[in-house]
């Protein structure tokens, strides 16, 4: 058997929407702990029902505490040529920390893989632009413009690990038990239009910030082009690409805290907004006018995985409540759970011989953020008030 | 004119004299004068006939009917029918031609050459009847982004900094056009203005001055700052929704108004401020209007004006490069713009202008829409599209091309009983809709009128409605700009290049 | 307003009179910031507002109304008194472009030139300048029912005035006033080409002995001036001349011409309703 597709679609199938089903999962400690990779693994392959094969993936935060202070750049390359192009450029626009090989473990029956790299980096200082921004656009150069090159993720303390295959196997691939980490985000896929590449699996990143998804947005043109105006440039033709940069534009770019940038992401419909106080009213209104085309519609449930300021985990359903999230949190109440199936939960009942249990296991209401902080806990159930336990105050009333 | 240069008339009367009562209903009934009873029987002057229908509606023995003429011109492919009877006009007058409505030539329409999308399997479609989709939209500037401050010390304490800048919510993305007091009469308007009310959506009061009987209805009235600035007073400023400076329109680009002296009744004498039977003149340009700057300036004045308390938009013709002006204008302030295509109304136009001016409204979205979004100012303003928005599926392509809000002003005028003859500019209309002359203003029920224009609405707003749902999709918010819910069919790829739209199959 | 209301208006008492600084800290205020203190002074039932060191600050007095005055020192910038419907303003220095502009009534007094487009579609109102104007003068002026602009122009205008007029009264002096107070006549040509363009009502008087068929616009004409026309300008002039201090006789020394529409339809001839 031959692998393939590591940095790119084949040609016929670039430039077109890719639609597909997934399964998603992912989970915070709140203190911090560290745990390897072997619940989130279980937590993922159990939801075999909702994957055929064609891509899984997973997302580590904590994995480098040796190098959290650079950017680790998780790298996919066709061949040592486009490696040794994109290491040089690298090296000219800033600096290389270290630069090795990501652990892997080929399968006995595949004949080839992907150059599997991993770079800790520092942009060069330059004026009136952040380091986060410089890595921003260096993302988009490399992905759009190196061929066989692909950066799957850009964080610091944290790293991607996807690929074309079924969820156990990406995982086995990359030794996934192997990382420490104390938030875990997973995926596995269900492509119904393209035959899977590996930078096309997920999560996808950017920065910090790592999306699973769920579901198809039917506001994806609208999100965009909005997403375009802003410098984004949207390559892979993903829901997922487009809902991890709207987060980067709401949080990152426009510094709107998490439980309010939700809101923009699946604001409350106009009928309950004008039964609320009028403060709430001015600010939701100015969310829903504002950022109205960074409203996702159609079915989907996202799990997304954050580090900046905080490291947060977030889990959101459409308004509608089309595709399913559930959360759980473990009896000591440091653990937050969520999985597009309860099944996840019960699987870790079971491997631990009942030892490991819940407090509380509860489905979402739709289109309202669950939130949790490292340090602070569960900030947010997943059922409040767009702003329960915010203290708002709106200039000008 | 020597009779042997008389215009061969475009449509025949055909009066059925076995079903004729000889009421004589049909001669008064008839304002341009076609038919009269010579004591024997009704007798028809094919040259007077605009085919306005209202003597086959209103004769009680179904007696009329109004046929093509017959008798044809020698045929030629080059010089058609159309471009001799020009000739001949402009021959016998040597005046220039005048016109009303939109451009009536056929040429190709894009929105009919545009497809939609619908869900299947990879997500559902919604139920419009038995689950919430959103039509409400907010009308004016938004700012780029919220700024919200969180307390250094307790990250629940949030502060929403941004002030939200006067926006105007409707319940339909949807405005029925500028047309005055004066090209159309007293119950055509307030009918309009009625229906925009109870619908909760925009209506434009045209450039003649705001008369005090709609007052009331100005919670949902546009009023409109052109060159003339007829009308314009502090009510004028003071009692609507939304001020709108108008450049241009679709239907005469770079083209003035001329309200005739004797339009001017004391009906519009009160509405425009003028005294009665003076001629209203709209100067081409906004003298205090010369660049781009200037508008801006213009703008600021009204905000001061208005104390910063409505949005304040221009409207431009679709012309060449829309696209760049857009920009311009979205800087000098303005909280939105509406961009009228080439085949907009009017209730006069010179012929020249209105039949080849312009371009199409699909196209000049399209780029205008475009261009914003690589300035990022497209998210900041309401874009309003108007310029022949026939029906609903107009409506929901141009919201998918990139338009906020559609503006429509035929589509009224029909659902109240306009044929399209075409001949508004002479005041007669049979319909009591263009002219201000008392029996026929009255011939239009203003109930009536009002009820047809919420019932077509509410239509063009359930189908949306039904679009939406089809498409996955709960609020109109999400339709905007995505053009990956549109294909293309027609001959010309350029234009679904243009358009950023695929073609179908694609 | 008319005169039965100004006889019985509000005396001004000293308290309220308010002096507001445009350019505190020698650093001029934003237009906003400036007219934001002005509109807060009318709220405070201020009736005269004084503004010290105005410098290009624009839309003063944008849509004031009532029985109001405004005294600026200073130099205002465009639209001076736009859509105003009542209020007195006087500039003690020259003004810039479209000053009255769309003004329903009030009264703008300009100690000084004026910029370009004075008194766009003035439907009402006084426009007094004491010096000389640009171009496009009164374009546009309407008058209605007891509506009826006026604007005195004490030295010279350029191109267009009066263009599109559409009713009221454009007056010009031709003066010129000198650096030690004496008002002589003018040098300059009392107005420039396309003189009245468009016209169809109203009237624009020029104090000239000069024949000035060549510069007339489309649709106007040029009249000798009637006994009533002389009356009806006379009580406008003194209070003109009162103003700015000058010497009544000297108004007697030219003759005036009076330009008026040909008719009321200058381009009704222009369009034909062929059905094709
Ligand atoms: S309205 Fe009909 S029935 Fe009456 S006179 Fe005319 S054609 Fe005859
Ligand atoms: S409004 Fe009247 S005159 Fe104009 S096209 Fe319609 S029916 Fe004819």
């Amino acid at each position: 058997m031959k692998w393939k597709n590591y940095t790119c679609l084949p040609k016929q199938f670039r430039n077109e929407r890719i639609f597909d089903g997934c399964g998603i999962s992912g989970y915070i400690n709140i203190d911090g702990t560290k745990d390897n990779g072997k619940k989130i693994i279980d937590m993922l392959c159990i939801l075999n029902e909702r994957e055929n094969g064609l891509g899984a993936g997973f997302a580590a935060y904590g994995i480098y505490p040796k190098y959290k202070d650079y950017y680790a750049l998780h790298f996919l390359f066709d061949n040592e040529q486009s490696k040794e192009r994109v290491l040089n450029y690298l090296e000219d626009i800033g600096y290389l920390i270290q630069s090795e090989p990501i652990p892997t473990k080929t399968p006995m029956d595949v004949s080839n893989s992907p150059i599997i790299w991993r770079a800790f980096y520092e942009p060069r200082q330059k004026k009136g632009i952040s380091s986060d921004e410089q890595v921003v656009q260096l993302v988009m150069e490399i992905n759009e413009k190196f061929e066989g090159a692909f950066i799957m993720s850009s964080g610091k303390n944290m790293g991607v690990f996807k690929g074309n295959g079924w969820s156990h196997e990406i995982a086995e691939y990359y030794k996934i038990i192997d990382y420490k980490a104390y938030m875990w985000l997973a995926h596995s896929r269900f492509p119904t239009n393209t035959p899977g590449w590996w930078g096309g699996a997920h999560p996808f990143n950017l920065l910090n910030t790592s999306v699973v998804h769920n579901g198809e947005i039917t506001s994806y043109g609208t999100n965009m082009r909005y997403l375009e105006s802003f410098g984004y440039k949207c390559t892979l033709f993903t829901d997922t690409e487009v809902i991890a940069y709207l987060i980067d534009l709401l949080c990152r770019k426009h510094g709107i805290p998490i439980p309010i940038a939700s809101i923009a992401l699946a604001p409350p419909l106009f009928d309950e907004i004008e039964q609320m106080d009028k403060k709430y009213q001015i600010a939701l209104k100015s969310i829903r006018a504002t950022y109205r085309s960074a409203m996702l519609n159609g079915p989907f449930s996202i799990v997304v995985g954050f580090a900046n300021p905080v490291p947060t985990l977030f889990g959101l359903t459409d308004r509608k409540k089309l595709r399913p999230l559930v959360a759980g949190i473990s009896e000591d109440e440091n653990t937050l759970f969520l999985s597009s199936e309860e099944a996840s939960f019960k699987r870790l009942i079971i491997d631990s011989n009942g030892l490991y249990t819940f407090k509380k296991i509860w489905h979402l209401k739709s289109g309202t953020a669950i939130i949790a902080r490292l340090d602070e806990g569960l900030i947010r159930e997943g059922f409040e008030e767009p702003f329960k336990n915010i203290k708002l105050t709106v200039t000008g009333i | 004119m020597s009779l042997s240069h008389n215009i061969p008339s475009y449509f025949h009367i055909k009066v059925d004299r076995e079903s004729c009562k000889k009421c004589k209903r049909c001669t008064t009934h008839c304002s341009y004068g076609a038919l009269s009873f010579n004591g024997e029987r009704i007798v028809a002057d094919d040259s007077k006939c605009v085919a306005c229908q209202r003597c086959v509606v209103m004769c009680p023995g179904s007696a009329i009917r109004i046929v093509k003429n017959e008798s044809f011109l020698p045929p030629h492919g080059n010089y058609t029918r159309r471009i001799r009877n020009i000739l001949w006009a402009q021959s016998g007058n040597g005046g220039v031609l005048l016109s009303a409505t939109g451009n009536d030539r056929p040429i190709r329409t894009i929105f009919d050459d545009l497809l939609l999308d619908a869900c299947q399997v990879t997500n559902p479609s919604i139920d419009p009847l038995r689950e919430t989709i959103e039509t409400k939209i907010f009308f004016g500037r938004k700012p780029k982004k919220l700024e919200f401050l969180t307390d250094k010390k307790d990250s629940t304490k949030i502060t929403l900094k941004t002030e939200f800048m006067p926006n105007f919510e409707i319940d339909m993305p949807i405005m029925i056009g500028h047309m005055s007091l004066g090209s159309i009469s007293y119950n055509t308007c307030m009918a309009i203005y009625q229906a925009s009310k109870e619908l909760n959506i925009l209506a434009g009061s045209g450039e003649g001055g705001l008369h005090p009987d709609f007052y009331e209805y100005g919670s949902n009235i546009i009023t409109e700052i052109a060159s003339g600035r007829f009308g314009v007073d502090i009510n004028y400023l003071h009692k609507a929704a939304g001020i709108e400076i108008k450049i241009g329109q679709g239907a005469k680009p770079g083209h003035g108004g001329h309200l005739p002296g004797e339009k001017v009744n004391s009906l519009i004498s009160q509405t425009r401020m003028i005294p009665k039977g003076s001629d209203a003149l709209s100067p081409y340009p906004h003298h205090d209007v010369y660049s781009i700057e200037d508008l801006a300036q213009l703008i600021a004045a009204l905000k001061e004006a208005t104390r910063y308390k409505v949005p304040i938009g221009v409207k431009i013709a679709a012309v060449h490069n829309s696209a760049p002006i857009a920009v311009g204008i979205v800087r000098g302030g303005a909280d939105f713009l509406t961009i009228d295509g080439f085949r907009g109304g009017t209730g006069a136009a010179p012929r020249i202008i209105r039949d080849h001016a312009g371009i199409p409204i699909e196209l000049a979205i399209a780029a205008v829409d475009e261009r914003l979004r690589q300035e990022n100012l497209r998210d900041e303003i309401t874009l309003v599209a108007g310029g022949s928005i026939r029906y609903s599926a107009d409506l929901i392509k141009i919201i998918a091309l990139g338009a906020d809000v559609a503006m429509c002003c035929m589509p009224v005028l029909i659902a109240m009983g306009c044929r399209v003859c075409q001949q508004c500019f002479r005041g007669l209309c049979s319909w009591g809709i263009a002219t201000q002359q008392e029996y026929l203003v009255k011939r239009l029920d203003i109930d009536v009128a009002r009820n047809r224009i919420i019932n077509l609405f509410h239509s063009w707003n359930e189908e949306l409605k039904e679009v939406l749902g089809a498409m996955g999709i709960d609020s109109v918010e999400s339709l905007r700009s995505n053009r990956d819910r549109l294909r293309y069919i027609g001959p010309n790829p350029k234009i679904a290049e243009i358009l950023g739209v695929k073609h179908a199959g694609e | 307003m008319n005169n039965t209301e100004k006889e019985g208006a509000f005396k001004l008492e000293e308290k309220n009179i308010i002096e507001i600084n445009a350019a505190p800290n020698n650093k001029p205020l934003n237009y906003k910031v400036l007219n934001e203190k002005i509109h807060e002074a009318i709220k405070n039932n201020h009736k005269k507002i004084i503004l010290k060191d105005v410098c290009g600050q624009r839309f003063i007095g944008a849509s004031l109304q009532g029985d109001l005055e405004i005294i600026i020192n200073g130099l205002p910038g465009n639209d001076l008194g736009i859509f105003m419907d009542g209020p007195k303003i006087m500039v003690n220095g020259n003004c810039e472009d479209h000053a009255g502009n769309t003004m329903n009534d009030g009264t703008i007094i300009i100690h000084g030139n004026a910029g370009d487009v004075v008194g766009l579609s003035a439907r009402g109102g006084k426009i007094y300048i004491k010096k000389d104007v640009g171009y496009r003068i009164g374009i546009h002026i309407k008058e209605y029912e007891s509506k009826y602009p006026i604007i005195i122009i004490g030295g010279t205008a350029k191109d267009f005035l009066g263009e599109y007029m559409a009713g009221g009264l454009i007056l010009v002096l031709g003066l010129k006033f000198c650096l030690d107070g004496t008002v002589i006549e003018s040098d300059q040509p009392i107005c420039g080409n396309l003189l009245g363009t468009g016209i169809h009502r109203g009237k624009i008087i020029l104090r000239t002995e000069k024949d000035f068929t060549a510069k007339l616009g489309v649709g106007a004409k040029i009249f000798e001036i009637s006994e009533a026309e002389k009356n009806e300008i006379e009580p406008f002039i003194k209070e003109f001349c009162d103003i700015f201090n000058i010497p009544y006789d000297i108004i007697s020394k030219k003759p005036f011409k009076v330009i008026k529409p040909i008719s009321k339809r200058p381009f009704g001839g222009n369009y034909c309703g062929q059905i094709i």
